[in-house]
């Protein structure tokens, strides 16, 4: 055993050490675009980490919506700010106010780390949380895998208020304007024809990754994450929604998430007299019900934010 | 020293190279690069914390919070992106007005 | 370890040793279309022998089917990134190495 946890301890300092030097290098980088394929490595290292602290719920997560669809974002943004022309956009680095060149933020920053590592440090090596109280109540919330039970059953509000709140982001980004998505004059026949050929596929693995949610790692974020993955494909690909489907139907799919969520609830209020408060017996059913519409939103929300503005106000530059 | 430390330590490193990228560097986009590093630590040393429960499983409640914030950082992240291209579009420059250099 | 955790265990880290290769050829070699040359083609080769490696472990036909659906993803997914990353150095004008 003590050649197995030495080898552990190897993997786990190499993976702490990459992810350290990875942050560092990819926020020093003199070249932006550097940084950003950079931070992508980083949010893979990420889900590596993830997968050592045995959260691999977490770990798909990291994977598809912090390294994939972050990575896209920013790239999408910097190709957007290169093409505007903004003057002296890429390569100001650092040079702002007159600490920027000074060891002051160093000592303030080493500071506060000191202070944080010191109370890490102080904290008990074992704390069961609220483990205990999940593990009693699992069987009762309808699932077997405790994340969902946590996320869908018993703090089931937070993730009713975090559905509203990706609601709200793409709120911002549509009211402040559409910006023009630039594609390729020829998009290439293999970007066609590989978004083809992984829709479907896509559309299948998030559709696993809902139903095994209940009771293995998966769920409706994750499951959502990919479909909005397929919507970047495809939007990068050139595709784009029929002029009839950008309204009524698009605000449908982007609702029906929060608003299902909202329904349950109004209807546990009404029937058990506490917001929602699952029965036991309906517990499971009502929990597929909001995941695969929260699955919905999630993945429409995701694919319009990456399209950066309201599908009508879109100027396309070929 | 367990490995749960050094995660836990990992996440604090985390989190203080992107406070200080945040704090020194004045082009937006690598802000939001920082931001997003300092998310990662927050959420490394709270992951790193629910695994400190022994021969059990983690503890599920945390795992859930940093589920949902990584959903939340992207919200945010592409608001801010919007943000910085509108501010670049007005201004001509992905800074904010205060951090120009004085001799412009 | 039994014959089949030997087995899993050379098929590893003869994969690793192929992703190796391939990294090695991205840091050493001269430009965009010679890296991704060898990043690909030995990537693909490693990733193969790493499932092959996982699918001696295999407990069920499910498992297996999953491996083989993620090794068939990531040859397309490599396969078609190295194709659209080349045309995109191509448009851009990025020259190729001579001697």
């Amino acid at each position: 055993m003590a050649a197995l946890s030495s080898l552990a301890w190897l993997i786990d300092g190499l993976l702490v050490v990459g992810l350290l030097w990875l942050a560092w290098r990819a926020l020093s980088c003199r070249d932006l675009f550097t940084a950003i394929v950079l931070f992508i490595a980083f949010g893979l290292l990420m889900a590596l980490a993830w997968v050592r602290l045995e959260a691999p719920d977490i770990a798909l997560a990291e994977a598809a919506i912090g390294a994939g669809l972050t990575g896209a974002l920013l790239l999408a943004a910097l190709a957007r700010l290169q093409s505007a022309d903004a003057d002296e956009v890429i390569t100001e680095r650092g040079a702002g106010r007159w600490w920027s060149t000074s060891p002051l933020p160093w000592l303030a920053v080493s500071a506060i780390a000191v202070g944080m590592g010191y109370v890490v440090m102080s904290l008990p090596a074992a704390a069961p949380g609220l483990s205990h109280e999940v593990a009693t109540h699992l069987a009762a919330s309808g699932v077997g895998n405790p994340v969902t039970a946590v996320l869908l059953n018993f703090r089931g509000y937070d993730t009713l208020l975090e559905l509203m709140v990706l609601l709200l982001a793409l709120l911002g980004v549509w009211s402040l304007g559409g910006m023009p998505l630039h594609i390729d004059t020829h998009p290439s026949p293999v970007l066609d024809t590989l978004s083809r050929q992984l829709l479907p596929v896509l559309i299948l693995v998030a559709a696993y990754l809902l139903w095994a949610g209940a009771d293995a790692p998966g769920g409706a974020f994750q499951a959502g994450a990919v479909l909005g993955a397929a919507g970047v494909l495809l939007l990068l690909a050139g595709w784009r929604l029929r002029t009839g489907l950008t309204r009524l139907p698009l605000r449908l799919a982007l609702i029906v998430g929060p608003v299902t969520f909202v329904i349950v609830a109004a209807v546990t209020l009404l029937v058990e007299g506490q917001l929602l408060a699952f029965p036991t017996e309906h517990a499971g059913l009502l929990i597929l019900i909001v995941e695969t519409a929260a699955m919905l939103s999630i993945g429409a929300t995701l694919a319009a934010l990456f399209m950066g503005g309201h599908p009508d106000n879109q100027q396309v530059h070929r | 020293m367990t490995a749960i430390h050094l995660y836990a330590l990992a996440g604090v490193g985390l989190f203080t190279l992107g406070l200080h990228a945040l704090i020194v560097h004045a082009h937006l986009l690598r802000k939001i690069l920082a931001v997003n590093v300092m998310g990662s630590g927050v959420f490394l040393l709270l992951v790193a914390l629910a695994r400190r429960t022994g021969e059990a499983l983690p503890d599920a409640v945390p795992q859930a919070m940093v589920l949902t914030g990584i959903v939340v950082a992207i919200a945010a992240t592409a608001l801010a992106l919007v943000l910085i291209l509108q501010l670049a579009a007005e201004t001509g420059r992905a800074t904010l007005p205060d951090d120009r250099r004085e001799s412009r | 370890m039994t014959p089949s955790d030997y087995l899993t265990a050379c098929l590893l880290i003869v994969g690793a040793v192929f992703f190796l290769a391939g990294t090695l050829g991205l840091l050493r070699f001269p430009d965009v279309y010679t890296r991704l040359h060898a990043l690909t083609k030995a990537d693909n080769v490693g990733l193969g022998l790493m499932i092959a490696g996982l699918a001696v472990q295999a407990t069920s036909w499910a498992v297996l089917g999953k491996l083989l659906l993620i090794w068939v993803l990531v040859l397309l997914a490599g396969a078609s990134v190295a194709q659209l990353i080349a045309r995109g150095a191509l448009h851009r004008g990025v020259r190729w190495w001579r001697r």
